[in-house]
């Protein structure tokens, strides 16, 4: 028998045949299930049709969030984030309340592991395969279903390797890498495949860039993106006080690819992905100077601790242009405690910037820094499709947090190395 | 409730992006005939539901989104995967699930679709997945 690729290895030992094969229709345990505010009502609506199984076989293992639109903006929505937070008590699983943080920085944070299988009610949940997890987006029923059962099936993935070789430069950081990336793939380039990163700029890379890289494989309609684990996966777990979560994992010399690019990041400058696709991408130099009315630094795909450095070190007593409208959310409460800490929210304040609570609002138009007709936005997010941000007539821009800050303080579409 | 959650009210905007008229001129019985990745981002199921709400009997499309497609079968919603270039807007369309294969009556031509997995046929087959696992208790290999 061949080698096996990480999708084929997590979900192999998920199954009762321990071993599995790209193209396979299988059954497997999961190790999380989760969902939120925005598809909970939904998903609760579905479950409680289902009269099989018990609900309460995983609780410790089965998470709400409510991060989609906080503090809520409406009665509405508070409704529906009551409901999801009234089932959540009253099951007594994990709620992880409004403000606590966005729900794959937090699965990041404080669950998710290497060899881990998780699905969750978000496209997103793909991000949690920067720590070598096996984690795939479903929708509400499948995720109903599936905290149910504790089960849920799936075709076992073909891989899709992406080499990511060479040294980033300095300004490069893992949302160029992931911008690059689709700029080569589209965004159906991996459509129901794995992506699996790998190369000397992903051992270089810290878990919180490689979470980046993972978070963005959908935007090329992968089911998943996937990073095998090493020292720096051990690290980074051990500073969330879960170094015994830590295994080695990863993917056998001789697995079988569908295909292989390679990337030299050296080569590389940053990266801006144009409106109104994340695959509509070119290179800092050749979209410099477009005049921008909003910057919003945050999303689950970075935000991070290591990003709201950068960031701080590139405001470092400058100041945003005026005008210019500044919307910062740190990804999650213990992301925003930290920049408390380190002096990074000052800093942030005094370029002039609005600090928000952790959350998804501004990236997709629930709640705050909603453009007006004609703005133009840049923003660290995933997606940049018409309307995303709350206004069709408003278009966004997409780039690391360094080139958004290097923006925000310029006004126009800024090159990040001026200020590194 | 919001509006994503009220179904109904949803269903008033879908499609809209891409046709504003979609809501107020689609027919119980319709097919919605499409191109490449469709469904294409979120995760949200209220995509497909409310496009079935509409009284949409199957999507064809040339390539689908992953979840959208997943969901569009757990609702009890065929997403079919076929050569959708050939189909002008009004024709007369069959499909023909259990031989794979759609009738463009208008045109009198037959358009394949690759064999669905068994176990979304089974979905299918009882009309999604809440239905499926009521019938069997559990998810089964099929």
């Amino acid at each position: 028998m061949g080698g096996q690729t990480l999708a084929e290895k997590i979900i192999g030992a998920h199954t009762g045949a321990g071993r599995v094969s790209a193209g396979e229709v299988v059954i497997v345990k999961v190790d999380y299930t989760f969902s939120h505010d925005a598809a909970g009502p939904l998903l609760i609506n579905q479950i409680n049709k289902l009269k099989a199984g018990s609900i309460n076989t995983a609780k410790d293992r089965t998470i709400f969030f409510i991060d989609h639109a906080v503090p809520s903006p409406t009665k509405e929505l508070s409704n529906d984030q009551a409901t999801v937070r009234n089932y959540a008590m009253n099951n007594d699983m994990i709620l992880s309340d409004a403000g606590n943080g966005i729900c794959h920085q937090v699965m990041a944070e404080d669950y998710s592991a290497p060899g881990d299988l998780i699905v969750g009610t978000d496209s997103h949940t793909c991000t949690s395969g920067g720590l070598a997890a096996f984690a795939t987006g479903m929708g509400a029923t499948d995720i109903a279903v599936a905290m149910k059962l504790r089960k849920t099936w799936m075709r076992v993935p073909e891989s899709m390797k992406v080499n990511l070789i060479g040294h980033s430069p300095r300004g490069v950081f893992a949302k160029d890498l992931i911008l690059k990336t689709l700029s080569i793939l589209g965004t159906d380039g991996a459509t129901y495949k794995s992506i699996e990163f790998e190369g000397s700029a992903i051992d270089e890379l810290d878990v919180y860039g490689r979470l980046t890289l993972t978070n963005m494989a959908v935007e090329a309609g992968a089911k998943t993106g996937i990073i095998a684990s090493d020292q720096r996966t051990k690290h980074y777990l051990k500073e969330f006080g879960r170094e015994a979560m830590w295994k080695e994992i990863r993917a056998d010399p001789d697995a079988t690819y569908e295909s292989e690019i390679t990337i030299n990041t050296s080569e590389l400058e940053p990266q801006v992905a144009l409106p109104n696709s994340p695959d509509n991408v070119k290179r800092i130099s050749e979209v410099k100077d477009v005049k921008v009315n909003e910057v919003f630094i945050g999303s689950c795909t970075n935000t991070r601790i290591e990003d709201m450095r950068t960031v701080a070190r590139i405001f470092n007593n400058r100041q945003k242009a005026k005008g210019l409208k500044l919307i910062v959310t740190p990804s999650s409460q213990k992301v925003y405690l930290r920049c408390v800490k380190e002096g990074i929210v000052e800093t942030l304040m005094n370029a002039g910037a609005i600090v928000t609570p952790a959350g998804c609002g501004v990236c997709f138009g629930a709640l705050g820094g909603i453009p007006a007709d004609n703005d133009v936005i840049f923003s660290s997010s995933n997606r940049n499709f018409p309307g995303r941000t709350g206004n069709p007539k408003a278009q966004t821009y997409l780039g690391s947090p360094a080139t958004a800050a290097a923006t925000a303080i310029r006004g126009y579409i800024a090159d990040p190395r001026e200020f590194l | 409730m919001s509006l994503r959650s009220n179904l109904p009210e949803l269903a008033k905007h879908t499609l809209e992006d891409a046709r504003k008229e979609f809501p107020i001129e689609v027919k119980d019985g319709d097919f919605v005939v499409a191109g490449t990745n469709f469904g294409m981002g979120s995760s949200r199921e209220q995509a497909p539901l409310v496009i079935k709400m509409c009284g949409v009997r199957a999507v064809l499309a040339q390539s689908f989104a992953r979840i959208f497609y997943r969901n569009a079968i757990n609702i009890g919603m065929p997403a079919i995967i076929c050569d959708t270039t050939r189909i002008d807007e009004g024709d007369i369309l069959e499909l023909d699930l259990s031989n794979s294969k759609v009738l463009d009556k208008t045109k009198g031509i037959e358009l394949t679709f690759p064999r669905m997995s068994k176990t979304m046929e089974a979905i299918l087959n009882e009309g999604g997945l809440l239905s499926y696992v009521e019938k069997y208790g559990d998810l089964l290999l099929a």
